[in-house]
Order: structure tokens, then C-alpha cells, then sequence
């Protein structure tokens, strides 16, 4: 039992348990006190943001903090290595890899979660006619499927980044190591919460939760607006952290422009994350206190506007999509002249294509409000400034195509998901314009061409380079290589079955099928091709489950991984053994000489370490 | 040269191929008002350039992928090529040009849409959960299907009763939200082009049957739309029970509530009065005039089992007069 208690993460949970227990009964005190009666909504709502807090006292989230503000002494980072093997991965951890892997779990446990979801739907819609849903839960269904991917995506990024960047760039940690641990842990309530919506009717409103639907639905869209509120600190804590490690901590001659180019794109996301995330979390409490305390902020009845809603909402959730999408496209730049021994071409251009797409993103959200009854002078300008984030989107895909012209390409797993990437973004890139146009787009509003659009970004810019991007490092981590075999099933499975759903969805909806409906009209004739759409989502599904038993199968029984098994120039492969060591490129410190992409220049080194002697005499002067 | 050549060539072919394929599929339903006409030229614009991108990038990349690739006993490095800074300005340039011209061809289509045409016929249209009702100010008719003459401007009036809701019939293309509130009704104009039936359908979700809230909508040749009319104006000799019927067909009460016995989100009507219904505090209770008027004007008060409360909207006291209410209980008490 003693031992059960000493595991964070157990010790959290049952924390929330009980803090979620005792906020009912504070606040039920209160009311009682006051003369009111048993309320369930505000009750909720209270119970779970204690359970949120509790979860983090118990964890020992707060505990250095505490001791700090009182004074006593606190270990540093790279001393506070408390736990080791599988053991560390359930605790409040500073070492920025495990907490990597950690956002990695989470978002691949919600991955699995929130595809399930949509599976259950799917067999809804797989022919016309109710027959397993009702309406409230095939919502619930709905929103619940996009907003945990939301969050999958959202920690998936962060695994990335947070595994990844002080090894591209040479520190020895994130800047913040307690915050970093503080902005993973909070995800775990965070989630709890989100998925506890379910128990409490669930919502109707799918994950954009418009007023006034909002606010007279079920009151399961409390738990969806705690959670996403929760997740939202992760996200902007997370970004600070990032933005500060990759301008303050990199190694000796390494100046912005010999980044690895991952960095730059993981830059720009958190320059959006830190500055937009506010926006969807304000706007969300908002309705919250319109349900709970009655202010009319949205209501038209009540003086308020519905649409002010939506422009608060989508300056957020524009930017995300990018947020989602620059770490992905990043994978894909870092890794194509790996696999290509070529160096990435126009280095400078990429670059400042992410920031230029970050900068593009604040300008745009009105896009998704052109039927909405905005203004009408809005609508023009909007136009523009959507169809402007063609141009460095443009500049991405010719850079990859010229750094694939004339490279000497080689296909292992890794590569296979970068150029899968490349063809799935691509063909949500390219079904951008029409929904940006204005008079196009009063058609496609609302419809399966938008579902099928925004599937292919979120594959293509996310979810083909995660899988990229773990078959790439995997060995990183855990010291074996994945297996070669399995990861060419789920790839060789999942891309034409990914297909086959998104070009079905758009097929629909182009011809009439709406968004968000758990039944059609049998006359369209669109049965045979949900059908079909709901095959592609089973095959995608079976792909993924091929993916986890390799992840777990390998761990133990691959191929042992040694030295720079890819051949890469970038440091954490070229000066670390694998898994990679505890204190990172402690002993292994290294200066910048070069380039990071000169493939095929003999002689060119990105990399050096500095020799001890050295290090004392920088240390000395 | 020869390979830059060869896939010029590439390019060229599948962007016809795919062009032809795009538009001989048949992507878009029957255009059946003007605009569709104009908004359907923009889309044939953008599955030009679709399917030119499309080839452009897929056929260099899959040449490149073929051709150069590491043959099998090789392992060379690709050629150093770093970048091209005029390259670079020209795929910058060339997208950017094209981006501002096709805004400024969307911004031009966005306008033709919207010409106004000053005799439209103006119609109120109202959306509630989960029904659409349509009110001819001009000819003093409220209908539940709407009747349109063909090649005439309509100007839609719209606003909604409760949550957001959007006006969307595909063969016209156009969409325009519905939002509550009496400051923000919202208009739209179109001019159906064809004669025949089309289905009008909530595009935004608007929960609970949201997939169900679609209303017929016919386009009629002007003779007919005129006899339409005269029949629908000619509404004063009916008795309580038909009035009653017109009035519960035409406010979207039988969105929720069946006449057939069916369920829905509502008790259905069919044999409602007089039956015997559990309440949700357990008391029973026989329906009778009494309880069915309560039960319209403060729909939250006494839930009958099984159903839930805040689905029915409390604004029918403003609505109907009390005559009317009378010949609803009426209409509700003849189905048997």
C-alpha cells in the first residue's frame, strides 16, 4: 500500500478524487450558509477545478515551490534525478526526456482515445438512419473526437519539442525544468476532466461550442471548457519555456540561421501559442460565467452577441491549426536531407516561411465566419489575408521539392512518413483556396469538403510526421531501432486507406452532405460512400494499433541501435550514443563549425566537441 | 536540361488529365439559381490551378524519387546544391501575384452574387429548433415550405428564435447563418434559376435534430406561385381544427412532436389527449385542454417522463394569440 502511495501519479490521482469531493462540499457549505439549495452545474464546475489543484498538490508539483518561498534549500535540476527506469516516467520529473516521453504517452493514449470516438460515429454514419446514437451522444461524440485530438496534437508537439530541442541545440536541459514538469502535469487533469463531459450529459455543440447552443445545452460543456481551460495553461507555460531555452541556451557558434531547422518551426509555434491561447481560454470562461452567473455576454437577449463569440474563439483557433502544423512541417524539413544526403534547399527561406506563416495567422481567423454575418467589409479583407498564407506554405513545398530534386533518396520508415506527409499536406493545401474564397466558400461552410480539408492539414502537417518523427528517434530513446517490417504494414495501411476517408469526405460534401449530422437523407445517395469513409477510418485504425505493438515490441526485442544509425550530421546523433544520456552532452560539449544540412560537401562538419582543455580556459577567462 | 524537359512534359499531361477528371466527375449538384452560376465558374477557376499544383508538385517529386534515387549497392550523397536566392524570389513572387489576383476574382464573384435587385420579393424567414417558417409580408401568408417563382430575386429576411442556425439549400449555393436577436437579422438574395424540389437544410449545428431541420423548398414558374396564393390566402373559412393544423405545420411544432405516434424529441400528438402520462416527480395525470395549454405556454413545468426539460422553447405566449392557442389544443385533440 505504501509503495502504491509513493508513485506520483497514483498519489495525484486519488488527490483529485478527494479534492474534487471536498470542493462539492465546500461549496455546497457555502450555498447552505447562504440559504440556497443543491445546484448540481456550479457544483461541478467547482469540484473540478479543486480536483485539478489537488491532483497537482499530491503530485508534488508545488513542493519545491513552496520550499523555495519558505526559504529551505532546493536541489538543482541536473541533481534532482530522484528515480530511475520505468519508475520516473509516473513521477514529477525535471529531466526535459522523460518528460518528452511523458507528452509522448499522453498524446498517443489520446490519439488512441479520441479515434475511438470518432470510430463509434463512424459506425453510425456507415448507412443512413439512427441506429446505435442519439442525438446527444453522437454530439458528444463529435465534439468530444475533435477537441482530445486537439489536445493529442497539442501534446504531441510538446513531446517533440520538449524531447527534442535541448538535444538539436545543445543544453543541458529546458530553461525551466519545474515549469517544464508543471506544464505536462497539468495535461492529466486536464484530460480527466475533458473526457469526464461524457458523465455529465455531454455537450451539443461540438468542439467549437458557438453560443447561444452553449449555453442551453447539457452541462457536460462545463467539464469541456474546464478541461480545455486546463490544457491551455500546458500549452502557454510550455511555449514561454521553449521560446526562452531555444533563444537563451544553445551552444557555443550556434547563431539562429545554423539552427536545426526543426527549432525554427518549433520557435514559431510557441511565439502563436504563447500570445493566442489566451483568446480560447477567455472565451470559453466567458460562457462559463454566462451559465453560471448569468452574465449575457453572448445572448442577444440579454444584450449580448453571438458572433463577438466567434471572432474571440477563431483568433485563437486559427493560429492553432498553425500551432498544430509548423512542428510537423519542421519534421519533415529536419529530416528529408537526412534521407536524401542533400542539404535542405533555401535553409534562410524555410526558416522565415514559419515565422512568416505564424505572422499570417493572426490575420486570418474572419475566414471561418464568412457565412457567420460578420460585417460586410470584412469579408474582402479576410480573403486577402487567407490566401496570403499560400505564399510561404508555397515556399515549404518548393524548398522540399528542389531538396528532393537530384538527392540520392533512400526509403526507410522515417522517410516513407516524411513523403507521405509532403502528399497528404499537399492535398489539404491545395483544397485551402476554395474554402478562402469568399463566394466559394458560402458552399463549402459546414460541409464534409471542410471535415475532408482539415483532416488532410491535421494528417499531414501532424500526424504522418509524428510518425515520422518517433520511427526517426525512437532509437534515440530507447537504444533499438523500430521494426522495419511493421512500420512499412502500418504505413503501406494507413496512407491510401487515410486517402480513400478524406477524398470520400470531400466527394459528399461538395455534393450536399453537412457537417456535424448523425443521419442523412437516403436520397442523396451518399450511403455507399460513408461506407466507404467509414472503412478508411477502420483500416487507419488497425494501421495504428500495427504501430503500437511494434512501439511496445521493439522496446524490448529490436534491433539493437548503435552509433549515428542514420548517418545524420545533427549533434544528438552524431556526438551521443543511444539511449541518449542522462545529463545530455555533459563531458560531450560541443561548438558549432559548420552548416547542419551540407550533405554531400566532403569535409564539412556541423559539429565539434570542445576539448576539456578548453573548457577550462573559457572557464578561467 | 533533359530531365527539367522531361518533366515539363509530366507536368502539362497530368494537369490536363487532371482537370479533365475534376470536371467531368461531376463535383457539385445541379445549378439552380444565378449565383450557383457565378460561384461555380470561381470553382471551375480553382480546380484549374488545383490541378496544375497538384501535378507540378507530385510529378517532381515522384520523377526525383524514381530517377535519383540510391540505386541498390550504392551509397552516394545527393549533388550540393544549398539554395537559389532567385529561385527562392521567383516561387515567392509568381504565388503572390497569383494569390492577389485570384482574391481580387473571388472579391469580383463575391459582388456578382450580391447584385441587388430592388423589386425582390422579401420573405421572413424564422428558424427554431428545429423548423423553418416562412412569412409572405406581401401576400399576408405563413408557410412552412417554401414556394419561390423562378427567375425572380428573393430576399430572405432571417432571423432565429433560440440558437444559431444557417439557411443552405446546395443547388443555390449560397449560405447565410441565422442568428437570434433582433438586431441581427441577417439577409440573403438569390434567384432560383430552375423549376423543381429542393431540400433547404441547417448548416450550423444547431443540437438535438439538428439533422432533421429541413424544410421543402419549390420553385415554381410565376402562374403557379400565383395560384399558390390565391389557395393559401383564402385561409379564413377553415374551422378551428384545420386552423390549428395550418398553425402547428407552419411554427415547426411538428418538428418535435409527431402526428403519426412516432417518437421524437417531443410526446407525439397522435392520441396525447386524454391519455394517462406519468410526470417526472411521479405524479399522474390525464391530459386535458388545461394541461396541454400550460404545457405550450411554460414548456419546462410539467415534463412528462422520458423527456427532457429547456428542448421547448417558453416564447409561445408572445406568438400565438389566444384563439390560436385554442385551435392548436383543437387540431391536437382530433388525432386520434
Amino acid at each position: 500500500m505504501k509503495r502504491v502511495w509513493s508513485i506520483g501519479i497514483i498519489r495525484g490521482l486519488i488527490f483529485q478524487l478527494f479534492g474534487t469531493g471536498i470542493g462539492v462540499i465546500f461549496f455546497t457549505t457555502i450555498r447552505t450558509i447562504l440559504g440556497l439549495g443543491w445546484k448540481t452545474e456550479p457544483t461541478i464546475v467547482v469540484g473540478g477545478l479543486f480536483g485539478a489543484i489537488f491532483f497537482l498538490i499530491g503530485l508534488g508539483a508545488f513542493t519545491d515551490w513552496w520550499r523555495a518561498a519558505l526559504g529551505q534549500e532546493v536541489l538543482e535540476p541536473h541533481e534532482a534525478h530522484k528515480f530511475n527506469g520505468i519508475r520516473r516516467y509516473f513521477e514529477f520529473t525535471l529531466d526535459h526526456k522523460v518528460i518528452g516521453i511523458q507528452y509522448g504517452v499522453l498524446s498517443m493514449i489520446l490519439l488512441s482515445v479520441g479515434g475511438s470516438l470518432a470510430l463509434i460515429f463512424r459506425v453510425e454514419l456507415a448507412s443512413s438512419g439512427l441506429q446505435i446514437l442519439n442525438f446527444v451522444q453522437f454530439n458528444t461524440l463529435v465534439g468530444l473526437h475533435g477537441m482530445v485530438l486537439i489536445i493529442s496534437i497539442l501534446t504531441g508537439i510538446s513531446a517533440v519539442s520538449n524531447y527534442l530541442i535541448p538535444l538539436l541545440i545543445g543544453a543541458d536541459d529546458m530553461a525551466f525544468p519545474r515549469l517544464n514538469a508543471f506544464s505536462f502535469w497539468i495535461a492529466i487533469p486536464a484530460s480527466l476532466i475533458l473526457l469526464s463531459a461524457m458523465f455529465f450529459g455531454g455537450f451539443e455543440t461540438g468542439w467549437t461550442a458557438y453560443p447561444p447552443l452553449s449555453v442551453r445545452g447539457p452541462m457536460g460543456i462545463q467539464m469541456f471548457f474546464l478541461g480545455v481551460y486546463f490544457a491551455g495553461w500546458s500549452s502557454i507555460l510550455g511555449s514561454l519555456n521553449l521560446i526562452t531555452t531555444i533563444l537563451k541556451m544553445r551552444s557555443p557558434g550556434m547563431k539562429m540561421f545554423r539552427l536545426p531547422i526543426l527549432t525554427w518551426s518549433v520557435l514559431a509555434t510557441s511565439i502563436m501559442a504563447l500570445t493566442a491561447t489566451q483568446l480560447i481560454g477567455l472565451s470559453f470562461q466567458l460562457v462559463m460565467f454566462e451559465r453560471l452567473l448569468g452574465m449575457g455576454f453572448f445572448t442577444p437577449s440579454e444584450g449580448g452577441n453571438p458572433v463577438l463569440f466567434q471572432h474571440l474563439f477563431w483568433f485563437y483557433s486559427h493560429p492553432a491549426v498553425y500551432i498544430f502544423i509548423l512542428p510537423g512541417l519542421g519534421i519533415i524539413s529536419e529530416l528529408l536531407p537526412v534521407f536524401v544526403r542533400k542539404p535542405l534547399f533555401g535553409y534562410k527561406w524555410v526558416a522565415m516561411s514559419s515565422l512568416a506563416i505564424a505572422l499570417t495567422s493572426f490575420l486570418v481567423w474572419g475566414h471561418h465566419m464568412f457565412t457567420a454575418g460578420i460585417e460586410e467589409y470584412l469579408r474582402v479583407p479576410f480573403m486577402y489575408s487567407t490566401l496570403l498564407v499560400a505564399v510561404p506554405t508555397g515556399v515549404k513545398f518548393f524548398s522540399w521539392v528542389a531538396t528532393l530534386w537530384q538527392g540520392k533518396a533512400r526509403f526507410p520508415v522515417p522517410m516513407l512518413f516524411t513523403l507521405g506527409a509532403i502528399i497528404v499536406f499537399l492535398m489539404g493545401g491545395l483544397t485551402g483556396p476554395p474554402a478562402g474564397t469568399v463566394s466559394t466558400d458560402l458552399h463549402l461552410h459546414d460541409t464534409y469538403f471542410i471535415v475532408g480539408h482539415f483532416h488532410d492539414t491535421m494528417f499531414g502537417g501532424f500526424v504522418f510526421p509524428i510518425f515520422a518523427a518517433i520511427y526517426y528517434w525512437y532509437p534515440k530513446i530507447t537504444g533499438r531501432k523500430l521494426n522495419e517490417t511493421l512500420g512499412k504494414i502500418h504505413f503501406y495501411l494507413m496512407t491510401p486507406s487515410f486517402l480513400l476517408m478524406t477524398f470520400g469526405q470531400m466527394r459528399i460534401g461538395l455534393l450536399g452532405m453537412r457537417r456535424r449530422i448523425a443521419d442523412y437523407d437516403p436520397n442523396l445517395g451518399f450511403d455507399s460512400t460513408h461506407l466507404l469513409i467509414t472503412i478508411g477510418g477502420f483500416l487507419i485504425a488497425i494501421s495504428v494499433l500495427v504501430f503500437f505493438v511494434n512501439l511496445i515490441r521493439s522496446a524490448k526485442k529490436g534491433e539493437i541501435a548503435e552509433g549515428n544509425i542514420w548517418n545524420s550530421r545533427s549533434p544528438e546523433w552524431s556526438l551521443l550514443p543511444s539511449p541518449a544520456p542522462i545529463n545530455n552532452y555533459e563531458n560531450r560539449e560541443f561548438r558549432v563549425v559548420g552548416n547542419p544540412y551540407d550533405y554531400g560537401l566532403t569535409g564539412s562538419k556541423y559539429v565539434e566537441l570542445i576539448k576539456s582543455e578548453e573548457i577550462k580556459n573559457e572557464v578561467e577567462s | 536540361m533533359k530531365h527539367i524537359a522531361i518533366v515539363t512534359v509530366l507536368v502539362a499531361l497530368l494537369t490536363i488529365v487532371t482537370n479533365y477528371f475534376l470536371l467531368s466527375v461531376g463535383l457539385l449538384p445541379v445549378e439552380a439559381s444565378t449565383q450557383a452560376t457565378i460561384i461555380d465558374k470561381l470553382f471551375n477557376t480553382h480546380f484549374f490551378i488545383i490541378s496544375f499544383l497538384f501535378s507540378l508538385i507530385s510529378v517532381f517529386m515522384i520523377y526525383s524519387l524514381i530517377v535519383f534515387r540510391n540505386k541498390k549497392g550504392q551509397d552516394e550523397d545527393g549533388k550540393f546544391v544549398t539554395g537559389s536566392t532567385k529561385l527562392e524570389i521567383l516561387w515567392t513572387i509568381i504565388p503572390l501575384a497569383t494569390v492577389i489576383s485570384f482574391s481580387y476574382l473571388g472579391a469580383k464573384s463575391l459582388a456578382e452574387t450580391r447584385i441587388i435587385n430592388p423589386q425582390a420579393m422579401t420573405i421572413n424567414v424564422t428558424a427554431s429548433q428545429w423548423a423553418w417558417s416562412f412569412e409572405y409580408p406581401d401576400f399576408e401568408i405563413t408557410s412552412n415550405t417554401l414556394y419561390l417563382p423562378v427567375d425572380n430575386q428573393v430576399n430572405l429576411q432571417m432571423t432565429s428564435l433560440d440558437v444559431i442556425h444557417s439557411f443552405w439549400v446546395p443547388e443555390f449555393r449560397v449560405k447565410q447563418d441565422v442568428l437570434p436577436g433582433e438586431n441581427l437579422v441577417k439577409e440573403l438574395r438569390f434567384t432560383p434559376s430552375i423549376i423543381g424540389d429542393y431540400t433547404l437544410m441547417c448548416a450550423e449545428l444547431c443540437g438535438g435534430a439538428h439533422a432533421y431541420m429541413n424544410s421543402p423548398v419549390k420553385v415554381v414558374s410565376e402562374a403557379d406561385f400565383q395560384s399558390w396564393v390565391d389557395l393559401e390566402s383564402k385561409a379564413d373559412d377553415l374551422n378551428p381544427v384545420q386552423k390549428g393544423e395550418k398553425l402547428v405545420k407552419n411554427n415547426g411544432c411538428i418538428g418535435c412532436h409527431t402526428l403519426d405516434g412516432s417518437a421524437s424529441v417531443g410526446p407525439t400528438w397522435l392520441g396525447l389527449s386524454g391519455s394517462e402520462k406519468s410526470l417526472m416527480d411521479g405524479e399522474k395525470i390525464i391530459v386535458d385542454d388545461k394541461y396541454l395549454m400550460s404545457s405550450i405556454l411554460n414548456p419546462n413545468q410539467d415534463i412528462v417522463q422520458n423527456f427532457s426539460p429547456n428542448i421547448m422553447p417558453s416564447i409561445y405566449a408572445d406568438l400565438f394569440s389566444k384563439e390560436e392557442l385554442e385551435d392548436i389544443i383543437a387540431f391536437i385533440n382530433s388525432l386520434h
